[in-house]
Order: structure tokens, then C-alpha cells, then sequence
């Protein structure tokens, strides 16, 4: 009863979506207030039914009902709670669930809160929100209908992926879709936008906020996926450059490109097709995203069960989103320019360089994501894009854009001076130098490129504290004093500094991890020792335990340095016998240092299994926990600048002009 | 020229969506790697043994006049899949008497060596193949990749990467089986 109850709850949802899809959109043409108001009611009322299908979804999965198909697929009895949950969007249809869930959560967000969004500009945003949500909610209905029946239930699951249960895998995909998702509303004001053929400091005020919680959650989302490959894959890497990987990461790049260009379409007015733009292109990339992950186009460890009908369904909905917008941009935009006028040298110019980067940026990934795809369609020849080509093409990419991060946030607006910028940034320049020779020293023979690295991230990090101290006056005046400074401080301003900061940590993070990594790959049995960095490892031998729904090998690795006892490491290969699958629990001993990594893998034949030989792969990560720390920064650094009280979604307009929050005080 | 810039984005997005048309097409396979040897008799090549693994080397005269179809297993010892797929091999030699020649693939003969005494060997021959001139022959895409090969000596399958999976394992034997069908 209760599944059919959520699949007419969805279908409830559809008939609401199309009303809001034509309605509000009407009575905007018209200005007609009660069409307009309508989109508000519409969105409250597409949230609670989709809320009722999730939750529907959820509780079949909860109880175990295994007359639902998709419980049957994916889930368990034994299977721990959180797991259970967590199969609700493990599935393809529980995960398009998930997706239409947050639409319908980011519209009635902009409906409830965004009380001082023009009528007419609010109606239109939330009519093309609701077209999207038409077309998910379709393919929902048509094509993944998650509450089917199976007639005669199974007396038990077939479990959910072995891989996917894990707690970091577990909140990966709701993080993940609230940035994907989260960006449509962003499309939607610009495409709102492009319709009114207006687009002006408040439009951009309006859409900020919307953009970077998108944004802190898209972040968040790709640094828990990286962060579970890295222990759960047991591989010993974060970052593959894999085609599921890179669709993630494409969005976030021009997400992060429009977080900083509708700054200068909000404070000097000027950038506005640039930012309208980068509006549509981000939602495409997302809905590209979810196109390449469902529809089995290229080979990649992550995969749905592909369909070719639901591709072509996705693939139908993406044409119509991409192809639309874009063509009503090409028609809308020439109208749209203007603005405030600025030097080559200026906050303006130097935002302006950030966005040319980061498109770039953007643009080699997709290359090297699709590459395979054209080469295949136009000379039938396979032939596969890995790291070699990224690292070559992305990082010559980043390393200016970190070198003029450093810079940018200095410069004033309009006409900055930068003689005067650079000679505050002297000692900052000897610190960078003194970190190059340092990196130098420690590994003369290792790549240059890691020097460069190591340089430019301590270039980012001082330039950006000593932003910081400048602004608070640090030093110049008493303590006390620069204390109440940094308390009147915009949060926003406080945000910026930790994430550029965290950035800047992460890439010390990238740079150690990947140039300074030692790996040793052994056959081992009992007794077997191994030496990396420092450290002595013996292999003491494998035994069998038994976990909830899996049975696991657990190895144990006495680890010690110069005789002294270090840690015991006990990595874990896990068999589970319904699901038919093993996954691979590496141990990881973290420090600030680095990571100390070990995982083990099944001997080959009988033999060597009777002679309790184990393949053991043991790694040294030196500086990787800097990447979880830097994302940790990057993500606070978001929140502190969404809490600001500037950009509080329901917060009054003031009346007087607002300082340029990110403007060098006067001295 | 700004007009034309301006409608560049839909432009590009329209060739991306071709490609994509194209490439949902149901009967692409974009794990399957062609192979321009199928078909064909195999590539010529002479490669030396790999030295203390106690078996002679390879060449194309050895694949010529088989009693049965055999397999061409292009390994490594630094090839991490190519350990999981020994035991699949070794099993297929053992009961059921599968010929198996081994191309040892850029690889320092000691470590082969050590390789096969640890794990075992389970090769009627291997050759050493340390420059990988003969991989490039054969059209290696990477390690492990395995052939059938029919009693004349010519290329009737490929299978790229290791052979683990049940169904992996279902196609190496009913193209063993297919190739002895054909050959009687």
C-alpha cells in the first residue's frame, strides 16, 4: 500500500510541476499576481509530495519489504540500518528520487525565502525550475519507476554493491546531488533572466547564495568520493581522472568560476553575459554528468545499470536544456553588456583572468573526458585518455591561477595599483623562495614540477594570511584593536581567506601525495618484512572474522621505526557472500606527516592461499591528509561566507550602498 | 564575428549531443577493443626464453602446427591483474589440458622468473618479449590480454584484460571450442 502510495504521490507531483511549468510563467506576461503567486504554493506542495515518495522509498527499504523490486535489487535483512537507509538512492531509481527530491527542495527554497526576488523574476525562475522538474520527473515515472512490485517476493535481497556500503559512500551521493541539483536554480534565474532580458547587481545578489551552497556541497560531495577511493578502493590513490570523476569535478570548476564572476556582476556591474553564461553552461555540466553516469557511454569503475531507452531519455532532456538555453542566450545576450568600465590591472582584471582559467581549465577536462567518444565515432578507433594527459594539461593550467589567486584578492576595484600590492607582498615572495629551495632540498632529484607546486602553494597560503593581516591590521595596531577589526569584518571576507588558505593546503596535500609517494607491492606470508620510509614492516599472517552480512580476511601488519614499536595495521578484504563481491578495507595509519597505507589482496591459487601467501600493497602518502584538511577548509570557508548576513537569502536590502566587501582598507 | 561567438556554446553543444546519439547506440560495447588480428593468421615473431623459468621460448613457427587451439597470455610480473588471472589459467591448463604460451611482456627475465617460481608455471612456452617490439606485432593495448589461436595459427579472439570473471572465462572457452570445431 504505502509504495503505491509514494508512486501517486510522485504522479501528484508531475501534475503540479506542469502547473507551475506554464502558469507562473503566463501570469508574469501578463502581470497577472495570482499566476505569478501560484509558482510559490506549486513549489510548497512538489516538495511535500516528493518528500512523501523519498520517504515511502525509504521506509520499504527501512522494513525490508522485498515485494518492492528495488529493495530486492539493492538491499538486505542483515544489512546494517544505515545501510538500509542508505539504499534508498543506492539505486538508479532511488537516486533519481533523491535528485527530483533536492529540485523540488531548491525551488520551494527560492519560493519560501526568497521574499524580496522581484514578483515577475521570482514566477519565471520558478516556471523553468519546474520545466526541469517535468522533465526528471517523466523519466522517473516512464522510465524508473522505483516502487515496482515483484510477484513472488524473494525471501531475501540480493544486497546492495558491497563497495557502496560504507559510511562515506553513504552521505557521497545526497552531498553530490545537492551541488549538481543546487545549480539548476542557478539556471533557472538565468534562464528567468534571459527571458526578462534583464540582468543587473540584484540579480547576481539574488543568485550567490544559491550558487555557493551549491557549491559547499558539491565540494563537500567530491572530497567524500576522493576520500573513499582513497581507503576504500584500496588502490592508494584519491584521484583517478576517471570519466565519473572528471563529470563531478567539471562542474565545480565552472561553479567555482561563477561564484567569482557574479561577484563582479554584483559589486561593478559589469560581466553579465560572461556570468549568465556560466550559469547555463555549470547546469549543463551537471545534467552531462548525470547523462554519462547512467547511460554506459564511456567505461568507468562507476556505473549504473545501463539502459540504452533511459540514455536516450536523459540524453532527449539534455538537448532540450542545453540546446534552449544556450540558443536563448545567443538570441538574448548581445543586449545584455554594459557595466562598469575597468583597468587591465584591477580586482575586475584579475577575476576576469580567474574565469578565463578555470573555463579553460574546464574545457581541457571535457576534451580529455570525450576524446575517446570522437575518436571512436569519427576513425572507429578505441582509445582511452588517462593522467599522463590531465596532469600535462591541467596543472600548467592551475599553477598561474594560484599564482594570481594570491594577488587578486589585493587588487582594488576599477584601478589597482600594483607596484604597491607587490612590495606588500616581499616577504611573502622570500617565504615562497624559501619553501622552493626547501621542497628542492629535501628531494633533489624528484620532479621540478613539485618544487613549482609546493612554491606556488605556499605563495597562495602566505599571500592569502597576510591579505588577511593587512586588512585587520595586524601589527600595525595594538592587538586589541585588530582584534575588533577582524570581528567587524564581513564573514564573507573571512570565508575567502579560509578557502583560498584551504586550497592552497590542498594542493601542498596533491603535491606530496602524488610526487613523493613510495610503494611496495609484495607477495607475503608470514614473517615477510617490508621497508618504506622509515618504517619496518613484518606481516604477521591473515585470519578469518565474521561481520554482520560479510566475511572478512583481516591481516595484521606490526609496523616499527629504528626497533620501537610503531602501530599495528590490520587492513581487511571482505567477502560478501549474498551480493557475490569482496571489497578491500585498507588500514591507514594517518599522521601530519603523511600516510603509512596497507591493504592486502587474496593469493592467486590454492597453493599460496594454503601457504598463507598474501599479496600486500604498502604505501607511503606523505602529506595526503592535507587534502582532507584543505577541503575541510574550503568547505568552512563556504559556509562562514553563506552565513553573512549580505548574503542571507531572506535578509532586508539595505538601503545605502554596500562597501566593497573585498576591498583593501585604506591606509 | 561576436555574433558568431555568442552562438559558438549551442554549436558545440550540438556536436557533443551527436556524439552522444551516436554513442548510445545499443550494439556498442565501449569495453570491447578491436582487434585488426582477427581473423588473420598471427603476426610473425621469434622471441628468445625467458631465462630460469625452465621452458623455451616463442615464436611463429611454434603456433603454426598445433594439435589443438591454444592461448597466448601476454603477462608481466609487475602486472597486478595478471597474479588474479594465473590461477583461472592455471586451473584451465590442469583440467582441461589447454595449451598456454606465454608472451612476457616488458619485463627483467629475473623477475619473471621469480614471478613463476612463486606463483608456478603453467606456460609450455614463453617468450621474452623485453623490448615489447613483439606486443606492438601483436597489437597490445596493455597487460594482461589473451588470444585463442586455432591450429593453423591464426587469431580467432581476443580478450583484453584479465580473465576472472565467469563470463570472461565462458568466451575464452566456447572461442577454444569454436576454433576445435572448425579445425576437425
Amino acid at each position: 500500500m504505502i509504495p503505491e502510495l509514494g508512486h501517486f504521490a510522485l504522479t501528484l507531483a508531475l501534475m503540479a510541476a506542469v502547473v507551475q511549468s506554464v502558469l507562473p510563467m503566463l501570469g508574469a506576461a501578463r502581470n497577472n499576481a495570482l499566476w505569478m503567486q501560484s509558482a510559490v504554493t506549486t513549489s510548497v506542495v512538489q516538495v511535500a509530495l516528493v518528500g512523501v515518495a523519498f520517504l515511502a522509498l525509504m521506509r520499504s527499504f527501512v522494513v525490508s519489504d522485498f515485494t518492492v523490486r528495488n529493495v530486492v535489487e539493492n538491499s538486505h535483512s542483515l544489512k546494517p540500518m544505515l545501510f538500509k537507509v542508505a539504499g534508498t538512492w543506492g539505486s538508479h531509481e532511488g537516486s533519481l528520487v533523491l535528485w527530483v527530491l533536492i529540485l523540488a527542495i531548491f525551488g520551494a527554497g527560492v519560493a519560501t525565502l526568497g521574499r524580496n526576488v522581484p514578483d515577475g523574476l521570482k514566477a519565471r525562475t520558478l516556471s523553468v525550475q519546474a520545466w526541469v522538474s517535468v522533465g526528471f520527473l517523466t523519466f522517473l515515472l516512464f522510465t524508473s519507476n522505483p516502487f515496482e512490485r515483484v510477484f513472488p517476493p524473494p525471501m531475501d535481497g540480493q544486497d546492495l554493491n558491497p563497495l557502496l556500503q560504507d559510511v562515506g559512500l553513504a552521505l557521497h551521493p545526497p552531498l553530490l546531488y545537492i551541488g549538481y541539483v543546487g545549480f539548476s536554480i542557478v539556471f533557472s534565474f538565468a534562464v528567468a533572466a534571459l527571458i526578462e532580458g534583464r540582468v543587473d547587481p540584484a540579480w547576481a545578489r539574488w543568485v550567490r547564495p544559491w550558487t555557493l551552497a551549491a557549491w559547499i556541497s558539491l565540494t563537500a560531495g567530491i572530497a567524500l568520493g576522493s576520500w573513499w577511493a582513497y581507503y576504500e578502493l584500496g588502490w592508494g590513490g584519491w584521484w583517478f581522472w576517471d570519466p565519473v570523476e572528471n563529470v563531478s569535478f567539471m562542474p565545480w570548476l565552472l561553479g567555482t568560476a561563477l561564484l567569482h564572476s557574479a561577484i563582479v556582476t554584483e559589486k561593478r556591474d559589469a560581466f553579465k553575459s560572461w556570468t549568465i553564461l556560466l550559469a547555463i553552461l555549470t547546469f549543463s555540466l551537471s545534467l552531462l554528468g548525470t547523462f554519462i553516469v547512467r547511460s554506459g557511454l564511456l567505461t568507468s569503475v562507476h556505473a549504473f545499470a545501463v539502459d540504452p531507452e533511459r540514455g536516450l531519455y536523459i540524453l532527449g532532456l539534455l538537448g532540450i536544456t542545453v540546446v534552449g538555453s544556450l540558443t536563448l542566450y545567443a538570441a538574448r545576450a548581445p543586449k545584455l553588456e554594459g557595466g562598469g568600465l575597468f583597468a587591465p590591472i584591477s580586482r575586475e582584471g584579475g577575476l576576469l583572468v580567474n574565469n578565463l582559467l578555470l573555463a579553460t581549465a574546464t574545457a581541457v577536462v571535457l576534451f580529455g573526458t570525450l576524446y575517446p567518444l570522437f575518436v571512436e565515432a569519427i576513425a572507429d578507433e578505441k582509445i582511452s585518455v588517462g593522467p599522463p594527459f590531465f596532469n600535462a594539461s591541467f596543472i600548467p593550467i592551475m599553477l598561474p591561477l594560484v599564482a594570481i589567486m594570491a594577488v587578486g584578492p589585493l587588487l582594488s576595484w576599477k584601478r589597482a595599483d600594483l607596484p604597491g600590492v607587490l612590495s606588500r607582498l616581499k616577504w611573502v615572495a622570500g617565504l615562497t623562495a624559501l619553501a622552493a629551495l626547501g621542497a628542492w632540498y629535501v628531494d633533489t632529484n624528484g620532479p621540478a614540477l613539485a618544487v613549482l607546486a609546493i612554491a606556488a602553494a605556499v605563495w597562495l597560503l602566505s599571500a592569502t594570511l597576510r591579505e588577511w593581516a593587512l586588512r585587520i591590521k595586524l601589527g600595525a595596531v595594538p592587538l586589541i584593536a585588530s582584534w575588533r577589526r577582524a570581528r567587524g569584518l564581513p564573514r564573507a571576507a573571512h570565508g575567502m581567506t579560509l578557502a583560498h588558505a584551504g586550497l592552497a593546503v590542498c594542493i601542498i596535500g596533491f603535491t606530496g601525495s602524488s610526487a613523493w609517494k613510495e610503494e611496495v607491492i609484495k607477495f607475503g606470508e608470514p614473517g615477510t618484512e617490508v621497508a618504506i620510509a622509515g618504517f619496518d614492516i613484518r606481516f604477521e599472517g591473515v585470519e578469518r572474522l565474521r561481520g554482520p552480512n560479510y566475511i572478512s580476511d583481516t591481516g595484521t601488519l606490526i609496523v616499527t621505526r629504528g626497533g620501537e614499536p610503531v602501530t599495528v595495521l590490520r587492513p581487511e578484504r571482505r567477502s560478501y557472500p549474498v551480493a557475490n563481491s569482496q571489497t578491500t578495507e585498507a588500514a591507514i595509519r594517518s599522521t601530519v606527516a603523511g600516510d603509512l597505507y596497507a591493504s592486502i589482496s587474496a593469493p592467486s591459487d590454492e597453493k599460496s592461499l594454503a601457504a598463507g601467501k598474501w599479496t600486500l600493497r604498502i604505501l607511503y602518502e606523505p602529506l595526503v591528509g592535507f587534502i582532507w584538511l584543505g577541503t575541510v577548509m574550503l568547505v568552512v570557508g563556504g559556509i562562514l561566507s553563506l552565513s553573512d548576513r549580505r548574503l542571507r537569502v531572506g535578509a532586508p536590502r539595505r538601503t545605502v550602498a554596500t562597501p566593497p566587501v573585498g576591498a583593501t582598507p585604506a591606509e | 564575428m561576436a555574433r558568431f561567438l555568442i552562438a559558438l556554446p549551442v554549436v558545440v553543444a550540438l556536436v557533443i549531443g551527436a556524439a552522444f546519439f551516436w554513442g548510445l547506440d545499443p550494439d556498442r560495447d565501449p569495453g570491447a577493443v578491436p582487434t585488426v588480428l582477427l581473423s588473420q593468421p598471427a603476426p610473425e615473431f621469434d622471441l628468445p626464453p625467458v631465462e630460469g623459468a625452465g621452458v623455451p621460448g616463442l615464436s611463429r613457427a611454434d603456433l603454426s602446427n598445433l594439435e589443438r587451439p591454444a592461448l597466448v597470455n601476454v603477462f608481466a610480473s609487475w602486472c597486478v591483474p595478471c597474479r588474479a588471472e594465473h590461477a583461472v589459467l592455471t586451473r584451465l591448463v590442469q583440467e582441461e589440458g589447454v595449451p598456454l604460451m606465454g608472451l612476457n611482456y616488458k619485463d627483467k627475465p629475473e623477475d619473471a622468473a621469480q614471478w613463476l617460481r612463486d606463483l608456478g608455471n603453467p606456460y609450455d612456452r614463453i617468450g621474452s618479449d623485453l623490448s615489447g617490439r613483439a606486443g606492438i606485432e601483436w597489437g597490445v593495448s596493455g597487460v594482461p590480454e589473451t588470444f585463442v589461436i586455432d591450429t593453423a595459427g591464426t587469431v580467432v579472439y581476443r580478450h583484453v584484460g584479465p580473465i576472472v570473471a565467469a563470463d570472461d572465462l565462458a568466451r575464452v572457452r566456447s572461442a577454444l571450442a569454436a576454433a576445435a570445431g572448425a579445425a576437425s
